[in-house]
């Protein structure tokens, strides 16, 4: 790191510069990137920082504020900014803390599948052959089914829980890290520093993970912010079914299962915990698109 | 040609192996007793016995396994816990109310999203294209059991546009033969019931269509973009043909082929999104029907629904493989 700043203090010359500020220039000049880093700090923020921000107890009911609406409309209070639910619980309180349980839950699903499928992608890319045939046939099979379909049939297997749910998302997850890995190791394996590694006698292990790996980071860091968008997504699917978290947790999903059984007098219930996630994924969407731009432009769509 | 669709379909059989074994592994697995799963917590050791006899628990894995895909060889699914009726016959009923909603929202999809990516190609950086593009943005980003929600709160409850669930209104007969409710309505002319089936379809189609469309638009739009670049489109345009002959006579078909993959991956997102939508809307296709059995713990229908939805999932991949190649000459040579 030190030798990275002296470098670009010494950068008169943009051609002595390293790439890794090239690279920071342009995902910063790209205006959707942004907006993108913007709405998921707001998003990681609120996560972290639920206890201070939220008016109420999220999972507190209060018998005599059922169904407030919001604000605007008529009977609405300050107590209660956007409402309350069939149980009075207050809705902003439980949007806030609803972030925090979206991206614990992001954050361990796409973990386990950057770490199974970075770690099946780069033996199956390195060692190639038998191996590579049968991890990569196993990976089809489990790409053969319907995205959401298998997190739900191991779910019904499981039984229903948030734990559950991040272990079904985190293993449907595993066949795209697992692909984009192995292709780009593939491609680096070919190359001279890899050669020179083999030559002085470093281990395959050594070879893969401390020569080969980092350099195949680019398209996993696409990758990964894509997968927490769909991780978020996925999440509320099976919060929204009854498979994911189950109640008192304010989880956005369930939220709008809850909210669906008083649509008529309350939209407010299931329309908030809405728009949450949609905020959410769509920040990530577009940090995701952005760094794709940015760090691998020949990934472009 | 022949030989890369006879190869494609020979590789259909370690896939469809592959799928078999997964979900017959699942079965047993996972913590607890197969047989007490299918009857429950409350089954009495009697029961308990003659369910694992039943099912031949008591051989080797392997053995099992062989019988599972000898059953699977002569069609049968097996029989659901709670009917007792049998799960391909349970399928055959609601597939055709899947298969209908999906042809719906993929013709919703194709046609808005090649359009919309159009526009967003030919004028690019345009306020058209910008709105556009954030919307198909939104359209991927959007969970689509809440956007389902929010139009029948809007449109069925508010409104009194369209029905709030169902596929056909309780006071309208028709004659079924194929299940597939407005080919029915045609063959039979039962115009009341074409209309009635097709008002029931338009919300649950919509709302199944939004991320398919997001996705064709992007694409059509990106793959428009490079071939407008190039050469034979300038020199069509130099030959002073109209702006909208180039581009849907000359630029179109070259950009449609990769849009014309994605349209068929597309079919596993409908069919994910299938289960979500259905539910919303009580259609009552193989989606719900899965969703229900899982809530009922009905092991054999998720069983027979998964393994009837995967093998249908992959066979259309390989259809779309093989489409593909026959419109791309290039991709055979590989």
């Amino acid at each position: 790191m030190a030798s990275l700043l002296q470098r670009k203090k010494s950068a008169r010359n943009p051609e002595e510069r390293h790439p890794f500020f090239d690279q920071l220039e342009q995902l910063w000049r790209n205006k959707t990137a942004v907006a993108g880093l913007l709405v998921i700090t707001l998003f990681v923020l609120t996560a972290i920082l639920a206890p201070f921000l939220s008016p109420h107890n999220p999972v507190e009911a209060s018998l005599y504020d059922q169904i407030i609406p919001p604000i605007w409309e008529e009977g609405g209070t300050w107590n209660n900014i956007l409402g309350t639910d069939d149980l009075g619980r207050d809705i902003l309180s439980r949007l806030v803390y609803g972030a925090r349980v979206s991206l614990f839950v992001a954050l361990a699903t796409v973990g386990i599948a950057v770490f199974f499928g970075s770690f099946l992608g780069a033996i199956s890319g390195y060692y190639k052959g038998f191996l590579d045939n049968i991890i990569m046939r196993f990976m089809d099979i489990l790409l053969a089914f319907p995205h959401i379909l298998l997190a739900i049939v191991i779910m019904a297997y499981l039984g229903p829980g948030l734990t559950n749910a991040m272990i079904a998302i985190g293993i449907i997850y595993i066949p795209r890290f697992a692909r984009i890995v192995r292709a780009s190791v593939l491609e680096e394996c070919e190359k001279d520093y890899v050669t020179a590694s083999r030559s002085v006698g470093a281990r395959d292990w050594r070879i893969i993970f401390v020569a080969i790996l980092p350099n195949c980071l680019a398209p996993l860091i696409v990758q990964t912010t894509l997968g927490f968008a769909s991780a978020i997504l996925d999440a509320a699917a099976l919060g929204f079914l009854g498979l994911g978290a189950q109640p008192p947790t304010p989880e956005w999903g369930a939220m709008i299962a809850m909210g669906r059984s008083h649509i008529l007098r309350a939209w407010w219930v299931m329309t908030f915990p809405g728009i949450a996630i949609l905020f959410a994924v769509l920040g990530f969407n577009l940090f995701g698109d952005g760094l794709r731009d940015a760090l691998d432009p020949r990934l472009r769509d | 040609m022949l030989a890369y669709i006879i190869r494609r379909i020979f590789l259909l059989i370690p896939t469809l192996l592959g799928i078999s074994i997964i979900i017959f592994l699942m079965m047993h697995i996972t913590p607890g007793d197969p047989a007490e799963l299918l009857l429950g917590e409350r089954a009495t050791v009697k029961s308990l016995e003659a369910m694992r006899e039943h099912l031949g628990l008591n051989e080797p894995l392997l053995v099992q396994y062989g019988m599972f895909l000898k059953r699977l060889a002569k069609g049968d699914l097996g029989e659901t816990i709670w009917t007792r009726q049998k799960v391909w016959i349970e399928v055959k009923q609601r597939f055709p109310a899947t298969i209908e909603l999906s042809v719906a929202a993929m013709v919703i999809s194709t046609l808005l999203g090649i359009i919309l990516g159009i526009i967003s190609a030919t004028k690019q950086y345009s306020v058209f294209d910008y709105i556009s593009m954030l919307g198909a943005l939104v359209g991927v980003s959007m969970p689509i059991f809440w956007l389902g929600l929010v139009l029948m709160l809007i449109f069925s409850l508010h409104l009194g546009w369209f029905p709030m669930s169902g596929r056909l209104s309780v006071n309208i007969d028709l004659h079924t033969i194929t299940n597939f409710y407005i080919l029915d309505a045609l063959l039979t002319k039962n115009w009341a019931a074409f209309k009635d089936a097709l008002w029931h379809l338009t919300l649950p189609a919509f709302t199944l269509s939004t991320i398919p469309i997001a996705i064709v638009a992007r694409m059509t739009r990106s793959s428009m973009l490079e071939v407008l670049r190039q050469d034979y489109i300038k020199t069509a345009k130099a030959k002073g043909l109209s702006p909208l002959v180039v581009v849907l006579k000359h630029a179109l078909r070259n950009a449609l082929i990769p849009v014309v993959t994605v349209i068929g991956l597309m079919f596993g997102i409908l069919l994910a999104g299938a289960i979500l939508t259905e539910t919303i809307f009580a259609w009552p296709g193989v989606g719900k029907w899965l969703y229900d059995a899982v809530l009922q713990r009905d092991y054999m229908v998720i069983q027979g629904g998964t393994l009837f939805v995967a093998g249908i999932f992959v066979i259309i991949n390989v259809i779309v493989d093989v489409l593909y190649a026959v419109i791309n000459p290039k991709i055979s040579v590989q």
